[in-house]
């Protein structure tokens, strides 16, 4: 215990994407003990939902993330249709398993990318974010965005996919096939990766059970949960694909289950064109006038695990309470588990393996006093305690 | 476990502690409890019918503080809601955080937006507003006046 010291990473650091600080308490190379401290990021969306319509909602937990900007709306639909308690036709379930198995392609290329610059391996990161361009340019072809597809709403899709993107998304598929082995066989054959990541932050599947990890976390421990599986939604039963899954736990498994799953999206999207195709088009939506009261939960597989929604609605025409469950927020927690008694170097890329997702994890901006209802922070102030929280950790630290 | 079955299970198990039970979908329960059998309840629906542990949505209503723990049958697709009702002028309960450690950020979080404690929390520290929120301010709280 004497010689513990912590080195901080974070809130501010090249190594992430996002803010958030990990205090990694260490005694020479060993990491002791781990803790993550955030807030960071918190927009308060969650309460803002309180404050929009069901339809405005979407617009809302679409901005929740922006890598899985799909997944939010789509556990959000479902828990509205739970309530609503309507059935959306067979089109309509076809175009969002598409959106759906397309963010979840672009997403693991972006994890297996950030792995590989992580790790040294520029190249690896070079490839994955080039083969992630086309199905970016798909999105941007039936959307109109490359990112925050605004495709979802109560009782359907807001745009149908016609025969001509039908053809290019299948020409798409065809060369990402070829680029998924070209990526598999780089990571799975290179000796390197191997020992760089094989044994390394490992999660029993007892660790991911305590710890109600999700997704591909869950998976790679042999932990076979899947949402699209258990309780499918959209078009997930509708067509035949498989549940990928590893023993191992490591940051290797999660890897190899993640690679996998790009070949199970691209098998679930071609069958959903091939039906899209037997569909009479325009039948994207049944309207939905009015929302009951009562609750709804509605969850998804996104690409990092399940989207957990909760909605409360009194009758009116906003929610009374939006819970939102992002699967970082389970996953993040796993780290006490898969990074003590790591060195250092292999630490960051145990941080990295669950892919975490921090402005899916927080959602708050402004503080308010609940007997005055005056405001005490806004945005630019909580920006400015964050810089000045920054200032004070530097000078602890004497960095 | 089918649904029904669930109900009956869960009736037959903890009589005393189970107010009433809802089935809110095909595949949606809600089980209505005294917040003194929160442990004991989740504990078995985790270690004996080996549940996952979802999240817990609390909200501020007239009736108190309500709490949904959300539980995942994953055999079935179920979701089982475990609903208890803590009082406006009292909101503790037991925390589940010793036995799931999935529950412990939730439970931080609930207790910094809606000031609900948690009994014998193992680390109950602030989690998203360490060092940079008023004391005593709980911005999901209602005024019902």
């Amino acid at each position: 215990m004497a010689n513990r010291k912590i080195i901080p990473v974070g809130p501010y650091h090249p190594l992430q994407e996002e803010p958030e600080l990990f205090k990694l308490y260490c005694e020479g190379e060993t990491v002791k003990d781990i803790k993550w401290e955030t807030g960071y990021n918190h927009r308060g969306i969650e309460k803002l939902s309180e404050s929009k319509t069901f339809e405005q909602v979407f617009f809302l937990v679409e901005r929740i993330c922006g890598i899985c900007s799909t997944s939010h709306p789509f556990a959000y639909a479902n828990c509205m249709e739970e309530i609503a308690d309507v059935e959306i036709p067979d089109r309509a379930k076809y175009i969002r398993s598409i959106i759906g198995e397309l963010e979840r392609l672009h997403s693991h290329y972006l994890w297996v990318g950030l792995a590989g610059h992580f790790l040294g391996y520029n190249t690896v990161f070079m490839w994955a974010w080039k083969y992630r361009e086309p199905i970016l340019d798909m999105f941007e072809i039936i959307s109109g965005n490359r990112n925050s597809y605004a495709m979802f709403k109560i009782g359907g899709v807001r745009r149908d996919v016609n025969q001509n993107q039908i053809d290019q998304l299948r020409k798409v598929m065809n060369q990402i096939k070829k680029k998924n082995d070209l990526l598999t066989g780089a990571v799975m054959d290179d000796p390197v990766i191997h020992a760089r990541t094989k044994g390394v932050g490992v999660l029993t599947k007892q660790d991911v059970m305590d710890y109600a990890a999700v997704g591909p976390t869950a998976r790679a421990s042999g932990w076979k949960i899947d949402i699209r599986h258990d309780d499918p939604y959209a078009a997930y039963d509708m067509v035949d694909w498989n549940v990928i899954t590893a023993q191992e736990g490591d940051v290797f498994a999660k890897a190899k289950v993640r690679l996998l799953e790009n070949y199970e999206s691209i098998k679930i999207i071609e069958q959903c064109l091939d039906k899209l195709e037997q569909e009479p088009e325009g039948n994207t939506e049944v309207k939905v006038k009015e929302i009951p009261e009562g609750i709804g939960t509605g969850h998804a597989e996104a690409p990092r695990g399940e989207v957990f929604h909760f909605v409360k609605t009194d009758g009116s025409n906003s929610p009374v309470r939006h819970k939102i469950r992002a699967p970082s927020y389970v996953n993040i927690a796993t780290f006490k588990k898969s990074c003590v008694g790591q060195t250092i170097s292999d630490a960051t890329i145990s941080l990295a393996a669950v892919d975490p997702c921090y402005c899916c994890t927080e959602r708050m901006a402004f503080a308010y006093d609940h007997d005055t209802g005056k405001k005490i922070y806004d945005g630019n102030e909580l920006v400015q305690l964050s810089q000045k929280k920054t200032e004070e950790i530097r000078k602890t630290y004497k960095i | 476990m089918d649904k029904q079955d669930f109900i009956k299970h869960i009736n037959k198990h903890f009589p005393d502690d189970v107010i009433d039970t809802t089935i809110n979908k095909e595949k949606r329960v809600t089980v209505d409890i005294k917040p003194a059998a929160i442990l004991k309840v989740s504990g078995h629906l985790f270690n004996e019918l080996e549940l996952r542990f979802i999240i817990a949505s609390a909200f501020h209503t007239k009736k108190g503080f309500e709490i949904l723990y959300h539980f995942s049958d994953d055999t079935e697709g179920n979701i089982i809601n475990i609903h208890v009702i803590l009082p406006e002028e009292k909101p503790e309960v037991e925390s589940l955080a010793n036995m799931l450690s999935g529950a412990n950020w939730i439970e931080r979080e609930m207790s910094e937006l809606l000031g609900i404690t948690f009994l014998n929390h193992p680390e109950p520290e602030k989690l998203i507003s360490e060092g940079n929120w008023a004391e005593g301010v709980y911005p999901y709280r209602k005024n019902f006046k």
